[in-house]
């Protein structure tokens, strides 16, 4: 080939993958905290989910079996807004990859030596910080609301301990949902299309994980429950925070903390791989990139 | 045959489903020319940008690129390239420094020196004293030149562009062309850029005409031009058919019926524009004399009208 040699100044030496997954998660931070309606949607809703309907189910909630004495229904819930809001940020934050693609960057990065799967982990890592952190912040409000009295049904401890292992059974909930919705945005075209999804398949998702009503003991709603892999977070993360017994967990038929940590693993590696897959196999993807390069141009065309 | 080429393309076709966007293109660029690619919208340039810039998938052909085989070592290629799309490929929410720093950072650039380079680069384009800013509140041509300017951050030797003027006005225009042309200049850098712009087909070193997913025709804009001896007399007639078949028998001329005007290309147009004026003078409603235009060359090659966008 030696008549298309060119003399290349440039040292060969690819870029590292470590920046460029900083570089995306960095930015996927930075633009969250920018946009202010984003921090409220993915924190204040929960909330206010979790005081209205806390107040509301109160006096028909029964404490479940696997609670050694009382428990409230908004002590209940909690876990599960907890989750609402992982997901929730998770979810929103994967959603903006259609917004990425929409407005050219995306197309950038794909032009860029960065591979795909750091593109994906990029992705991912900026979602699941701002979802960890929001939730262990709805943890601490939680907390502080039961310490000064404010709400004195809920009586959990917060130690360093607990602190970590919560967060770390948080980060690999985060990283399944993040990479499940970046799988779900990468093929499609609109945020309209997003919010379908949302409603008829990750809603129910979280309503039938034990996150809104105690997990179902027979029937096909168990199986339903018990093959959904956001109830195996919802009980992580109650069993974490309450320090539920080991015993009566298994009496009443609830996975055992282990069996949570490691079906929430499995469905983050299953999600991950999926959406590498998804991102390497780019051809549908490009074509549509293609043609709305060609919308996009007249519409630039009229728009100026 | 040792000849330096900083990219050459053979046999390159491709489909989307049964509708061929590109076939058979074949054509090289060498080191440090401008060369452009003319044609309508719809005449297949996106998509052979878009194979260029490794956003498409190769389906036949081959391209070889400052020494790569782009298909085999796309990751290196990529190394070696700067991209603007049409649309602007800048994250709007972030500052005008941020957006080059995060590029750096994918092309594995870092630090202090980094810094340096972007700042630079941001002084270069004149929008240092916007570096702190939301890219949200720039205006178009601003944006584009923070997007050049983003694209050069890792000294790339090719820079290809589609449609960069696109939302541009036109002091904005010729700002971008000159920096072009400066980059070509001062460090060597090859382009290839798309355009639909007869202005801006006339400053490439190089133009393909791109008509329905073939070259038409190559060549510098003079050499093109030049392929069409004598003048063109565009000529607005009040019924054109019959001025057509009129012109045809009574003078022996060939008209071409343009949408509204007709085009006549001829040796010598002066002493045409005498005659057709004595002998049709109702029938005209204006004639114009000028020198074959890029558009009368790519109306001669492939017999459609270049529809000049606004």
């Amino acid at each position: 080939m030696s008549q298309f040699a060119i003399s290349t100044s440039k040292p060969l030496t690819r870029p590292p993958a470590w920046l460029a997954v900083w570089t995306l998660s960095r930015r996927e931070i930075t633009r969250f905290l920018r946009q202010r309606s984003r921090l409220i949607g993915a924190l204040a809703t929960p909330i206010m989910f979790w005081v209205l309907f806390g107040a509301g189910l109160h006096d028909s909630f029964q404490t479940p079996d696997w609670m050694t004495g009382s428990m409230s229904y908004r002590a209940y819930f909690l876990p599960g807004i907890t989750a609402l809001i992982l997901m929730f940020t998770a979810i929103f934050s994967a959603m903006s990859i259609i917004e990425d693609r929409h407005e050219g960057f995306l197309q950038g990065v794909l032009v860029s030596p960065v591979s795909r799967s750091s593109l994906v982990l990029g992705k991912v890592a900026g979602g699941v910080f701002m979802a960890v952190v929001q939730a262990l912040m709805f943890v601490g409000l939680g907390w502080l609301m039961g310490r000064t009295g404010l709400a004195d049904d809920l009586t959990f401890e917060l130690g360093a301990v607990k602190i970590a292992t919560m967060t770390l059974f948080m980060v690999v909930v985060a990283f399944g949902l993040t990479s499940l919705g970046f799988m779900l945005a990468w093929k499609l075209d609109s945020i309209q299309g997003f919010h379908a999804i949302m409603n008829v398949f990750l809603m129910p998702m979280w309503l039938l994980s034990g996150a809104f009503f105690p997990t179902a003991q027979t029937g096909t709603l168990s199986w339903i429950m018990k093959l959904n892999p956001l109830s195996y977070g919802v009980a992580g993360i109650r069993q974490l925070l309450y320090d539920l017994s080991a015993e009566r967990n298994a009496a009443s038929g609830q996975p055992s903390l282990w069996t949570c940590f490691l079906m929430s693993a499995v469905f983050a590696v299953f999600c991950f791989l999926g959406a590498v897959w998804q991102a390497r196999r780019d051809r549908v993807a490009v074509k549509k990139a293609g043609s709305r390069n060609r919308v996009t141009k007249t519409a630039d065309g009229h728009a100026t | 045959m040792e000849e330096s080429v900083a990219i050459c393309v053979k046999d390159l076709s491709f489909q989307y489903g049964d509708r061929v966007a590109l076939e058979s293109v074949s054509f090289s660029v060498k080191p440090g020319a401008i060369f452009g690619f003319l044609g309508p919208n719809g005449g297949g340039k996106t998509t052979l940008f878009s194979i260029l810039s490794t956003i498409f998938p190769m389906q036949s052909g081959v391209v070889f690129a400052l020494g790569y085989d782009i298909r085999k070592d796309s990751a290196a290629y990529r190394e070696q390239i700067g991209v603007t799309f049409q649309s602007p490929g800048l994250d709007r929410r972030l500052t005008v420094l941020e957006n080059l720093i995060h590029q750096g950072h994918l092309f594995g650039l870092k630090g202090q020196k980094l810094r340096h380079t972007s700042e630079e680069l941001l002084a270069q384009f004149g929008v240092a004293d916007r570096q702190a800013d939301i890219v949200d509140t720039l205006s178009g041509g601003l944006k584009r030149r923070v997007e050049l300017a983003k694209c050069l951050i890792h000294r790339p030797s090719l820079l290809l562009l589609d449609e960069p003027s696109t939302g541009l006005d036109p002091g904005a225009r010729h700002e971008l062309w000159a920096s072009l042309e400066k980059l070509r200049t001062e460090q060597g850098v090859t382009v290839i850029v798309t355009t639909h712009l007869m202005e801006e087909a006339e400053r490439c070193d190089e133009l393909a005409l791109l008509h329905r997913g073939k070259i038409v025709a190559q060549g510098s804009p003079s050499q093109l031009r030049n392929r069409i001896p004598g003048e063109c007399l565009t000529v607005v007639a009040e019924r054109p058919d019959e001025l057509i078949s009129r012109l045809d028998t009574e003078l022996n001329v060939e008209a071409k019926r343009v949408g509204e005007t007709l085009r006549i290309h001829q040796a010598n147009g002066q002493a045409l524009f005498g005659q057709i004026m004595d002998r049709f003078p109702d029938e005209i409603r204006s004639i114009s004399l000028g020198k074959p235009t890029l558009e009368d060359v790519f109306l001669m090659e492939t017999g459609s009208r270049f529809a000049e966008p606004v």
